[in-house]
């Protein structure tokens, strides 16, 4: 039992001084932009809520809000069922073990600009690995400047190569958290390997699995740099998802009152999706 | 038992198939990259290192990525420390929305924040430094630090708290001496998720940064502008960023598997 101590507020003080500073402030200045009109020199003229009406109704941002729909729904269907799936086939214990975490776990530490250099020199139509065996050894067309549902898979393939791991190794640490009696009594009792999964290992995941989802879906719905270093956007806008909308709204055309707008709707779709998750998913916790 | 090792088998050699590309590319002249497919590097060739080097803007990206992380992971860890401790351990008002808020933060997508944080961080007079990157990456870092340490803070029984107030220990001598040295696999852990985030971050990081404090990432950028596009030098700057997480990745191996369960399983 946690007792109830109000001393917890000065323990929390450091943490919120620094997170209020960096949210609240840059926050308050993206709403004082959506409300406003500016045409340079620093005046601002009020504006109301025309610009949340205008990108609400736009064709633009459900464009691009439908595009980052696709992609975050595609990868978790991709990377979650993967990520358990590896980690059940993983091995226990033994020298392996190490060696394959430490590989796994690469991905997730190159910076994303590189990762995105690196899938685009990977997959140049006839010079890198991949381009150059689908072309010229498969004899599949792949040229991902030229096709949407080239640069698509790319972009989901190398998103699935970029996270997949982290899903690994959080269901992994949920799976060896499991004491060996469990499994002990489960074959006693004749148990399928489909029903020590459904009744021993996924109840033990929950928890991890919750955390995996959660990231993977903030993160996924908030990618910006990969596919920009990797398509652009392109070809045409078939890759531009909501982040790299915005930043061409914001710092290309430098329309502010609208890329605040805009923001600030996204935010909440993040938000209100990931409370979602989080309040079902923790649902049986308490 | 045998069959099962096929899937991470395969698993890992589609993660390395791009690695692998990378290195290979490294080693190859411009000349030889252009001119055409192979497998291998034909004329095996440092040069692309040696222009990182031995180029001080090109090696000091390295210096100032490292420097602000560095720092943002002991902020963030400072700050996040306390603070898990109050959520694990007591009860107080507004507790659990305050959790969800800090949280909230980890959702914000960075894209937002670039502007508003240009602005802010150039009135308060600290843009071009390495602590603004460090401070704008603790954003998304303290609440994940906050996270992953009161996971591991709730799988320590409040007996240990309570004996060590009997055998004499006012709060911050039991903080430091007791509590902390329990926790350490946490600590570790959280550091690497800390140094993970804030390694691999680009948009703020480059939005906060001119030139003192400029990040490998942004110095990257400038292969494509200088003499067209320069692969083998862009491939050889990748590979240097890979080596730090690597290494990273090395000390804390046999942490990996349980940290990731984040003390709660």
């Amino acid at each position: 039992m946690k007792t109830i101590n109000q001393k917890g507020w000065f323990f929390v003080l450091p943490v919120l001084i620094l997170v209020a500073f960096n949210a609240l402030i840059p926050l308050m200045t993206v709403v004082n932009y959506s409300v406003q009109e500016t045409f340079g020199n620093n005046q601002f003229f009020w504006q109301g809520l025309d610009w949340f009406e205008n990108v609400l109704r736009s064709e633009r941002f459900h464009g691009a809000l439908g595009r980052q729909a696709l992609f975050t729904a595609t990868i978790l269907a991709i990377e979650i069922p993967l990520g358990v799936g590896i980690a059940l086939a993983m091995p226990r214990k033994g020298f392996w073990v190490p060696i394959c975490l430490v590989l796994m776990a690469l991905p997730l530490l190159i910076p994303w600009n590189v990762v995105g250099a690196m899938w685009n020199i990977f997959t140049l139509p006839d010079i890198g690995l991949a381009g150059y065996v689908l072309n010229n050894v498969l004899g599949i067309e792949y040229d991902m400047t030229q096709n949407a549902f080239a640069a698509w898979t790319t972009i989901i393939v190398m998103d699935v190569w970029h996270w997949t791991s982290l899903v690994v190794l959080l269901a992994y640490a949920g799976i060896i958290s499991i004491p060996d009696p469990y499994y002990q009594a489960a074959k006693i009792d004749g148990a399928s390997s489909w029903a020590v999964f459904r009744h021993i290992q996924l109840p033990k995941m929950n928890k991890v699995l919750t955390i995996a989802i959660l990231l993977r879906f903030m993160d996924s719905f908030n990618i910006y740099t990969e596919p920009f270093v990797l398509t652009g956007g392109g070809p045409g806008n078939s890759t531009t998802l909501l982040s790299i909308d915005l930043v061409k709204t914001a710092l290309g055309q430098f329309d502010l009152g609208p890329a605040a707008a805009m923001s600030l709707i996204y935010f909440a779709v993040t938000l209100l999706v990931s409370w979602l998750f989080y309040t079902i998913m923790t649902k049986d916790d308490k | 038992m045998k069959y099962r090792a096929i899937v991470p088998t395969l698993y890992i050699i589609f993660l390395m198939l791009p690695i692998y590309w990378l290195i290979a590319m490294s080693f190859k002249t411009t000349n030889e990259i252009l001119g055409g497919f192979s497998l291998f590097p034909e004329k095996f060739t440092f040069e692309n290192y040696m222009v990182i080097f031995t180029d001080p803007s090109w090696y000091w990206g390295y210096i100032n990525s490292i420097i602000y992380v560095s720092l943002n992971t002991v902020i963030s860890l400072a700050a996040a420390l306390p603070a898990a401790y109050a959520f694990s351990r007591f009860r107080f008002m507004g507790d659990k929305h305050l959790f969800f808020w800090l949280l909230t933060n980890r959702m914000a997508p960075a894209a937002v924040f670039a502007l508003p944080f240009f602005q802010l961080y150039s009135a308060v007079g600290i843009f071009d430094t390495h602590l603004a990157v460090a401070l704008a990456h603790a954003l998304f870092n303290i609440p994940l630090a906050v996270w992953i340490l009161e996971g591991f803070m709730s799988g320590v029984p409040k007996e240990l708290d309570e004996t060590a107030y009997v055998d004499g220990y006012s709060f911050p001598a039991f903080f430091v001496q007791v509590f902390i040295p329990t926790i350490k696999a946490g600590i570790g852990v959280t550091a690497f998720f800390c140094f993970m985030f804030s390694w691999v971050e680009l948009l703020l990081a480059k939005t906060l940064t001119a030139v003192a404090a400029k990040p490998i990432a942004a110095v990257m950028t400038k292969t494509s502008s200088s003499a067209g596009f320069e692969l083998g030098l862009l491939a050889a700057a990748g590979v240097l960023t890979i080596i730090p997480g690597a290494i990273v990745i090395y000390f804390v191996r046999n942490y990996i598997a349980k940290g990731f369960a984040l003390g709660r399983v």
